[in-house]
């Protein structure tokens, strides 16, 4: 497969002229065409471009980390348009919050899990208006009805007369296009649900040809490193930069404009690493963390004493103490989880470009309604002379999307300080990455679970302190009655049927910044919830599949998917009563996972030998990149839950690199067989959902192999290793 | 400092410190920017590249000790076995967000060129000082050994 053209045959239509047909949405929302030669002076910005030649280009409005985005859009375009797959191509939308907002956040920008989810009508309809308006072009241009044409592969054929896409863009231009367009019926789908089709970045991926962030190259461009508090919430009092005047390829040293740290500017990345590494540094740390993490454990499992806010507001926390009182039984757990670090393996960076009275900043950017205002803000620029250049990103998992944009801002407030003249790319080396916070946030967890005399769960007290992602920033409006919902969920929206479930939370503080991290809240509260319910099977001597089953309502819509999922598992892997592997099944980004985990256990030696995983993720758009990111996810998993873990000593981070902060290892990984429930239902997330189930399945293996549960991670805290 | 470096099968010269790595020489003034920044302690194998036919951590290699040497980098890779191993990631979508592949890629073409029929085994042990972040392991598995067919067949 290519995504270069062949030109051959399509030069007589491209001497015609150069109008390109663009099909997308005006400012009021509503699908509209236009043509190229005119888009710069209509409000048009399009999600199809289809050009003379007859290239169809499908404008991306989400960026692409690894997780399939630009194939995904791309199908749903295509397989309207009946567009030759092979020859599509693709490039990334500027940043305009209206026109490419994520329709679920009603602002740009991917996370989530939403992507496909929220693209897939309107991407569809984009598709269809296309191919509506060049079958109304073809018709009038053969002089035959619209309904004896056919569209396959790229080109138009009424009886004897066929032509390409590009041959009737100049007239469809000029043609209204429909507000509502036909969209096929899944039983049309040629595209949607094949597993035939390779991903759209496969070429320059493997060519070394693709450009990152990190590739941008500009004329006279200076390079940045910034040497940040090594406790978080210091700041800069002064700075001595003799010993990195004496590195070649040093150009100066100055302290932010907001004292968070001293960037060094070099001729180059090496450069600029080496003088920033000479700088010697005074801080005030009057506001920094300055604990240990021992100390904040300790912190967070004294807040689950008395829980801040209630979670349930059916079930006040309160009322649920009599009712365990009750209980014939009661099941006791306490669970912690450390700051974890994303790691993506393209470290942070950001290149800021004057351009005319503005800039343009090329980045990865997963949210440019985020980076652009913040961005305008530090420069004192109007967002509208902020322009977003998204290139690839060498993965983010959550990263590269926070509140505090603070890799674009600091980019930005070393462009300032440089004088603005030159472009400034600033590097993160990975010691930075590793060590510059912005973590899932560490967690504790309790549980009180009342059964009756018949095993039957009768009452649940959940508590749990985390620092909240959403409070003090721009996504404070998720916040509801004090309870942030990333801190509880996961265990607020449980599919299970769970009686008298209160659930209390506390907002755990520090200055140590944390951000959403592959899954979010799901990450400690799937672990959570799939190691009770298995403590609970085994507690009452239940089969742990049959159990959740029974624990699940068919005729509530997504407890009704999550029993499919779980029948899917079973099936595959084999699962029967007694079995010695482990089971987990979470709900995230309205997606159902359930996995079969096989491990081996010789002494503390863990090796993982296979994973069996089912999803149920509404219509499969791409088959194989669902599998992907289910064998993506389960391996992101593996390496969080067996070791890693960020700690604090004295405030400072104790790990530096992937020495000491070990990602996943090929020899590691184990066998992956991912099925796929057949559904007909809106298709929904899969970049995190593939996540929260793997490390419980992990664990409950474990348990049943040697009698331990695992509630501290990771586990190496267990004395377990991994091989 | 001025150097002298084959890159690729053309001599490039460049200016650089003493003891810059060979990475940033690449990236940095050469814009052969398909090999990438991990880590910076030859821990993750992204900036792998070929000296003298043998896969090399290009952020520990100093540029003075480059001078003398064939450097081919991904986008010099374009030999009979490296064409296997870019056609077989392709058919298997080996790639995610793409950053550590063409460090694979390097190591794939260096372990079919010393052993052109390797075991499972010997897939995963060689390729195991490549690390990917995104977690295409069992991929990048089966490429080298769909790679290794082509090259048989």
């Amino acid at each position: 497969m290519t995504i270069n053209v062949s030109r051959r045959g399509f030069l007589k239509a491209s001497a015609a002229g150069t109008t390109a047909l663009l099909v997308g949405v005006n400012a009021k929302g509503v699908l509209a065409a236009g043509s190229s030669a005119t888009a710069a002076t209509t409000d048009l910005n399009p999600f199809v471009k289809i050009d003379s030649d007859g290239v169809v280009t499908v404008i991306i409005k989400h960026f692409e980390m690894g997780q399939g985005t630009t194939t995904g859009l791309t199908t749903l375009v295509a397989e309207e348009l009946d567009a030759n797959w092979d020859t599509v191509a693709t490039d990334f939308a500027p940043a305009d919050n209206n026109r490419y907002a994520n329709l679920f956040f009603g602002a740009q920008g991917t996370g989530g899990s939403t992507s496909i989810a929220n693209s897939f009508m309107q991407y569809r309809e984009a598709g269809a208006a296309a191919r509506d308006l060049l079958v109304r072009a073809a018709a009038q241009s053969w002089g035959v009805d619209a309904s004896t044409i056919t569209v396959e592969n790229g080109m138009l054929s009424s009886g004897s007369k066929s032509g390409h896409f590009g041959e009737f863009v100049a007239i469809a231009a000029t043609l209204e296009a429909v507000a509502k367009p036909a969209v096929k019926t899944p039983d049309q789908f040629k595209l949607i649900g094949s597993s035939k089709l390779h991903r759209k970045d496969n070429t320059g991926k493997t060519n070394g040809s693709a450009m990152f962030a990190m590739d941008v190259n500009l004329p006279g461009m200076i390079y940045a490193a910034i040497m940040r508090s090594p406790k978080f919430g210091g700041t800069v009092v002064s700075f001595d930069d003799s010993a990195a005047k004496e590195v070649g390829g040093f150009i100066a040293a100055q302290v932010l404009p907001n004292k968070a740290g001293v960037v060094a500017f070099g001729k180059n990345t090496w450069a600029a690493f080496q003088a920033r590494d000479a700088l010697s540094v005074e801080w005030d740390f009057s506001a920094a963390e300055t604990r240990s993490t021992d100390a904040m454990i300790a912190d967070h499992i004294a807040m689950l004493d008395a829980p801040q806010f209630d979670a349930n507001h059916q079930v006040p926390l309160a009322s649920v103490a009599s009712v365990l009182s009750d209980a014939a039984k009661t099941i006791d757990a306490q669970f912690t989880f450390p700051f974890l670090a994303h790691a993506p393996l393209e470290p942070e960076n950001c290149t800021i470009e004057p351009v005319g009275d503005g800039v343009r900043v090329h980045d990865g950017c997963q949210f440019p309604t985020l980076t652009r205002p913040m961005v305008a803000a530090t420069l004192g620029l109007d967002p509208a002379k902020v322009e977003i250049k998204t290139l690839y990103a060498g993965g983010s998992f959550g990263r590269r999307a926070n509140a505090a944009s603070d890799y674009n801002v600091e980019a930005a407030m070393a462009f300032a300080v440089s004088g603005r003249k030159v472009p400034v790319k600033l590097v993160w080396s990975r010691e930075d990455d590793i060590k510059g916070g912005y973590y899932r946030p560490m967690s504790a967890h309790r549980a009180k679970i009342g059964l009756d005399g018949d095993g039957k769960i009768v009452g649940w007290d959940h508590r749990l302190a985390v620092k909240s992602i959403a409070k003090g920033g721009p996504f404070e409006m998720m916040v509801k009655d004090g309870v942030d919902p990333t801190s509880v969920e996961g265990v607020a929206e449980s599919l299970y049927r769970l009686p008298n479930m209160g659930i209390g939370v506390s907002d755990f503080t520090t200055a140590v910044p944390i951000n959403w991290w592959r899954s979010v809240g799901h990450t400690h509260t799937g672990f959570v919830m799939e190691s009770l319910m298995d403590m609970v099977a085994t507690e009452t001597g239940q089969d742990p599949i049959e159990m959740r089953l029974s624990m699940l309502d068919p005729a509530g819509a997504n407890q009704a998917r999550m029993i499919e999922a779980i029948k899917l598992v079973r099936e595959i892997s084999g699962w029967k009563a007694g079995d010695t592997r482990g089971f987990a099944a979470h709900y995230s980004f309205n997606t159902c996972v359930a996995v079969v985990a096989d491990v081996t256990v010789e002494d503390t030696s863990v090796h993982v030998n296979k994973l069996f995983m089912a999803v149920e993720c509404g219509v499969a758009v791409n088959p194989d990149v669902i599998r992907a990111q289910m064998e993506g996810g389960a391996g992101y998993a593996l390496s969080a839950i067996f070791r890693n873990e960020v700690t604090l000593t004295d405030g400072e981070v104790d790990q530096y690199n992937f020495p000491d902060y070990e990602l996943l290892r090929n020899i590691e990984m184990p066998e992956i067989e991912v099925a796929i429930v057949a559904s007909n239902n809106a298709p929904t997330g899969v970049g995190e959902p593939g996540v929260p189930p793997t490390g419980p399945a992990v664990a409950n293996a474990i348990f049943a192999k040697t009698g331990k549960r695992i509630m501290d991670l990771p586990m190496t805290k267990a004395g377990f290793d991994f091989v | 400092m001025q150097y002298q470096l084959k890159i690729n099968g053309e001599t490039r010269t460049v200016d650089a410190e003493p003891g810059t790595p060979l990475l940033w020489v690449l990236r940095d003034e050469l814009q052969l920017t398909g090999t990438k920044f991990g880590c910076g302690v030859a821990y993750c194998g992204a900036c792998t590249v070929h000296v003298d036919g043998y896969p090399t951590r290009s952020c520990q290699t100093f540029v003075e000790d480059a001078v003398d040497t064939d450097i081919t980098t991904i986008e010099g890779a374009t030999d009979k076995i490296a064409q296997a191993v870019q056609e077989a990631w392709r058919e298997k979508d080996v790639v995610q967000c793409g950053w550590c592949q063409s460090g694979q890629i390097m190591s794939a073409i260096g372990l079919l060129t010393e052993n052109p029929n390797p075991t499972d085994d010997e897939i995963r042990d060689y390729m195991n000082g490549n690390a990917c972040r995104c977690v295409t392991y069992v991929r990048i598995n089966e490429a080298v050994k769909l790679a290794s067919q082509k090259l048989e067949a």
